[in-house]
């Protein structure tokens, strides 16, 4: 059993080699987790990487085909979904369309005999922490998408569950709402000291929400850490595509010397890049740089080590920032991403057809090795 | 596309409308005529073949018959076709597609095979014919109906918000009886009506599975022969025909009240169906009452 080392506390849920099959097909595969009480955790993957199986593994709705999943250091893969101290916000969020706002969030305290005076209370302060006082007797058909949202998060957080469970609850807000309620559900999450197991597809809500990150693929964790580790250091290819936009060389290591190991680039010229990981020389790897990482200039610039020489392919102005496609010789293709500091209503300064120079430090490189 | 507004459609409807309403206009037109010969013109008014109906115990008692089987066969149809679309809808078990065609063969056997069939069963098994063979006949007949229109519904209504019960600590029979039955109940009395009316007016099984005691159409055929009393047969019908078309009407209100004022709005609108506040409203009384 996972015990926090500081705390001395059990997880508030642990997976213990977690496999799912349907039909034969493996959705979940030899999941491992461990999730801190009072953590925000995100499981992110794309639609059918196995995410949202493993939250409803947790909340009961399916049987594990193999392995553990403890809360709070009770085994509980084999309880119905009833007797099990976790809550769900579904996806659609499942409000009782028969039912009052009010009797929505108090359906929880009632099937458990909690007394009538303590349901009151305990509806109007959930309402009032997901701040929709004075709704308690519209239907929900009568509310909007994002009062929805609200009232499904208040019948969840109303039974004062140990661990929260988010099934892409913002999926259906519009871009703006689903930004606001980001922020609302952090603030939610910090007082109220529940942990939140969160499943979203979308990288950037878990990277501004989560305190941990498991992506998921095909059923398998691939990584695991916080938001900025994963960013920066993502650990396979599909990670660093999948969590924001990367570009990607290929390359092999000729030498190493005091932490930096010089790796040629097909044909293109060799960059300077960290040793993290024990290179040896005549290794393939794979460099994975992000468009804001590195930066366009007519010339080598002298104080970012790395440069690629190409021919500016396109320009793409997206508000706040500017983008460039440098093409290289062999055909491949870099994504670079300035800021536009201040107006450039007469264009940037480049054109198209160019030769320019894309320039980045050895510390902006990750090393991927596959 | 023509214009739906156009002559051609108009007067195709007016057809329709003629040839299914005129001979039920011409039965009520002769049960107010005053003779017994059903010819134009028509003699003068009365209602007093109404009161000779209402005077006929035999006539009485045989429609009191009919309600009875059309009742209990009406709420056992109902009660199984609910119990089986439950479970064929939520639970997986072995043999679900041949039960839910066998249930629904009824629907397509002539009921004059089903009904020797039955005759032949009772007789059989030494079970002498009565209101009960009829009932149970009538409740066979009535079962794909009420079967059909609750799945329906069930399937209309999301698996989510079962799961969702459960997560939030309820036990099945509480689920069942807290989301599950209240969402389905207007399916429930609609297709208890329509059970009803099936059975009401069901002449063909009656006849093969009636004892002693007639169902009201089978009284009603019976009484053909006789001229004279034949004007308070068509009363009758005129009786029994508004109140089949009153509870048809009935099934059919209630079956939309229940799609609409549970339906969700979809995620980031405010619902403003139209006409639909004041169905919410009245379900909001409801609602508050059970506090």
């Amino acid at each position: 059993m996972w015990v926090n080392p500081v705390s001395e506390q059990p997880a508030a849920i642990e997976l213990i080699d977690v496999s799912k099959r349907f039909a034969g097909q493996e959705a979940v595969q030899a999941v491992n987790l461990a999730i801190a009480q009072g953590e925000f955790f995100s499981l992110l993957g794309p639609s059918g990487c196995g995410k949202t199986t493993t939250l409803r593994m947790i909340a009961g709705f399916e049987q594990p085909s193999q392995g553990v999943i403890r809360l709070l250091g009770e085994a509980i893969h084999d309880m119905p979904p009833h007797r099990r101290n976790v809550n769900m916000v579904f996806q659609n969020y499942a409000l009782f369309p028969h039912l009052s706002v009010f009797e929505n969030i108090a359906f929880g305290l009632k099937a458990r005999h909690v007394p009538q005076t303590e349901i009151r209370r305990r509806v109007v302060e959930s309402l009032d922490m997901v701040r929709l006082p004075g709704l308690e007797d519209r239907k929900p058909a009568q509310l909007s998408g994002g009062q929805q949202q609200r009232v499904a998060l208040a019948r969840a957080l109303v039974n004062r569950p140990a661990v929260l469970l988010l099934d892409e609850p913002l999926g259906a807000l519009d871009q703006k709402l689903r930004k606001e309620m980001q922020l609302e559900l952090k603030r939610l999450q910090r007082e109220v000291g529940i942990t939140f197991v969160y499943v979203t597809h979308d990288q950037e809500e878990a990277l501004t929400m989560s305190d941990r990150i498991a992506v998921m693929n095909q059923g398998r964790v691939l990584q695991m850490a916080e938001p900025r580790q994963i960013y920066d250091y993502p650990a396979t290819r599909f990670v660093a595509d999948f969590i924001g936009t990367t570009n990607f060389i290929d390359g092999r290591v000729i030498s190493i010397e005091s932490g930096m190991a010089t790796v040629a680039l097909d044909g293109l010229g060799t960059a300077c890049v960290p040793d993290q990981t024990g290179l040896v020389a005549g290794q393939a790897v794979t460099l994975a740089i992000r468009p804001e990482r590195l930066r366009l200039a007519a010339s080598p610039s002298l104080d970012q080590a790395n440069h690629l020489a190409g021919v500016l392919e396109e320009i793409i102005f997206v508000g706040n920032d500017t983008q460039y496609l440098l093409r290289f010789e062999d055909g491949a293709r870099f994504l670079i991403r300035e800021q536009n500091r201040s107006p450039s209503a007469g264009g940037t300064g480049y054109q198209a057809g160019q030769t320019l120079y894309a320039n980045w430090s050895p510390a902006g490189t990750n090393v991927l090795l596959e | 596309m023509q214009d739906r507004r156009s002559p051609f459609f108009a007067t195709y409807y007016l057809i329709i409308l003629f040839v299914l309403y005129f001979p039920l206009g011409i039965l009520f037109l002769f049960s107010i005529n005053d003779g017994v010969i059903f010819a134009f013109p028509l003699k003068g008014l009365t209602l007093h073949w109404y009161q000779d109906m209402f005077g006929n115990t035999e006539l009485l008692q045989a429609a009191r018959s009919s309600l009875l089987v059309a009742v209990a066969s009406s709420v056992a149809a109902t009660a199984l076709g609910t119990t089986a679309a439950i479970a064929l809808l939520r639970f997986q078990f072995k043999g679900k597609t041949p039960f839910v065609a066998l249930a629904l063969v009824p629907l397509l056997v002539p009921y004059i095979i089903l009904g020797a069939a039955l005759l032949i069963l009772f007789a059989g098994l030494q079970v002498e014919r009565s209101l009960w063979t009829v009932m149970i006949a009538h409740t066979i007949v009535s079962l794909p109906y009420a079967l059909l229109v609750i799945m329906a519904r069930m399937v209309g209504f999301d698996k989510h918000l079962e799961e969702a019960a459960a997560d939030l600590g309820s036990t099945y029979g509480y689920t069942l009886r807290r989301v599950i039955l209240p969402l389905i109940a207007p399916a429930i009395l609609a297709a208890w009506l329509v059970a009803f009316t099936v059975s009401f007016d069901e002449f063909i099984l009656a006849s093969f599975l009636i004892g002693r005691r007639p169902t009201l159409p089978v009284y009603l055929l019976s009484q053909m022969r006789f001229a004279n009393r034949f004007p308070q047969v068509v009363a009758m019908t005129v009786v029994v025909m508004l109140a089949s078309l009153s509870l048809v009407l009935l099934a059919q209100w209630l079956q939309r009240k229940g799609t609409v004022s549970t339906q969700v709005a979809p995620a980031g609108q405010i619902a403003r169906l139209p006409g639909f506040e004041d169905i919410s409203f009245q379900v909001e009384g409801v609602g508050k009452s059970s506090e």
